[in-house]
């Protein structure tokens, strides 16, 4: 085999290759056959596991979020419909009511106009029959007074 | 005087001596096997730790092992692609942690204080033999991801953009494992060398910076090889058009 001599070494020395070298090539195939069975296949296979878990999981994150923001879309032109049906609602109602107010007051309105007169009236024809009483009265107390001074002359 | 004590220290730094182990004919460097060893009983203990319970919320060590497979994987997927990047994940990982642990095994550990026979214990990537073995395991894995995935027209890749990038390409084939394997042994045994020169010259604090450098080194020089090994393996899978 090749020997070199160095650094004065009687036998073997840097360069000595001898068996040591297909020895240790069998080794290292024998090493990585046993690391490929004890580390690399069980580590691989639990990230491989892991890394389909966390990306099938985004996917379903991802999907679910395009979901939730198509359902918020729609809830908001829901919301927005039902506001303007409520603001009609409530103007409509709004109008009805004002109509509903003015009517009534032009009710009332009429009505105690009409009383106010008939009080008026009432008043009137009262009045007038105690004047009609009283200028009785008076033509009856003016003849008395007439006849008793008559009498006492 | 001073001088000769110092040469005598420097040989006491025994670079390029190795505890011999002798199986019938073949001659193996003890020191590595024993450090790679232990170090990756370590590796795979910390591993079986990690992985015993796995759970679907990552606690303590699951999640630095997550971290580490995910880390290893962009790595991959990079410099591989995304159509065969998960047949050479296991590979390209095992390099990495292999480099990783050995670098930082070795220059971590006080493996000084463990007296051998012959030799010391050291990273087991200083050793110029696992170096060109990793390198070489990388070689036959760039020429089988192109053959598997390609067949033949794997070799339209020599002659591509034009037939003249031949003898390069060709030559390419050789300087890949050799710079793989030199630029790991040389980094990881410079580093180890240096530190013990320092440790032998100024025993406290100078040597601490250059113990971070080697740390920083260590973990750099293990994102090059396993990057490199990637871009090969993809450069060797990638579709011409």
């Amino acid at each position: 085999m090749l020997a070199f001599n160095f650094f004065g070494a009687t036998e073997g020395g840097l360069f000595d290759i001898n068996a040591t070298l297909p020895l240790m090539a069998i080794q290292v195939v024998a090493l990585t056959y046993i690391l490929n069975s004890l580390f690399f296949k069980p580590v691989g296979n639990v990230v491989e596991k892991r890394e389909k878990f966390v990306s099938n999981n985004i996917i379903e994150a991802k999907n679910k979020l395009s979901e939730v923001k198509k359902l918020e879309a729609d809830l908001l032109t829901q919301l927005q419909s039902a506001r303007t049906e409520a603001q009609r609602i409530v103007s409509e109602a709004e109008n009805e009511s004002d109509k509903l107010y003015k009517e009534a007051l032009e009710l009332a309105n009429n009505e105690a106009n009409a009383s106010k007169e008939k009080a008026r009236l009432e008043i009137e024809s009262q009045a007038s029959a105690a004047r009609d009483q009283l200028s009785k009265q008076a033509d009856d107390l003016s003849e008395l007074i007439v006849n008793r001074l008559i009498l006492e002359k | 005087m001073f001088f000769n004590s110092l040469l005598t220290n420097f040989a006491a730094l025994e670079v390029g001596q190795h505890l011999y182990w002798q199986i019938g004919n073949i001659r193996l460097h003890g020191q590595v096997f024993l450090t790679s060893w232990i170090l990756l009983g370590a590796l795979l203990v910390f591993i079986s730790l990690g992985t015993k319970k796995m759970e679907n919320d990552p606690k303590g060590l699951q999640n630095l092992l997550e971290f580490l497979w995910d880390y290893i994987r962009d790595l991959a997927r990079t410099q591989i692609g995304e159509k065969v990047y998960r047949d050479w994940m296991p590979f390209i990982g095992t390099l990495f942690l292999f480099v990783f642990v050995s670098n930082w095994g070795g220059a971590l550990i006080p493996w000084r204080l463990i007296k051998l026979p012959s030799g010391e214990l050291g990273a087991p990537t200083a050793d110029i033999n696992t170096t060109i073995a990793l390198a070489l395991l990388v070689s036959l894995s760039y020429f089988y991801a192109g053959l598997s995935n390609k067949g033949w027209r794997y070799f339209e890749y020599y002659v591509h953009p034009t037939p003249i990038m031949l003898p390069f390409k060709i030559l390419e084939d050789f300087t890949k494992p050799l710079s793989l394997s030199f630029r790991l042994f040389g980094n990881i045994l410079a580093d180890e060398l240096v530190v013990g020169v320092l440790v032998f010259l100024v025993p406290l604090i100078l040597p601490i910076p250059v113990m971070f450098l080697g740390l920083f080194t260590s973990a750099i020089q293990a994102l090059i090889f396993a990057t490199l090994a990637a871009y090969y393996i993809g450069e060797a899978v990638e579709e011409h058009h």
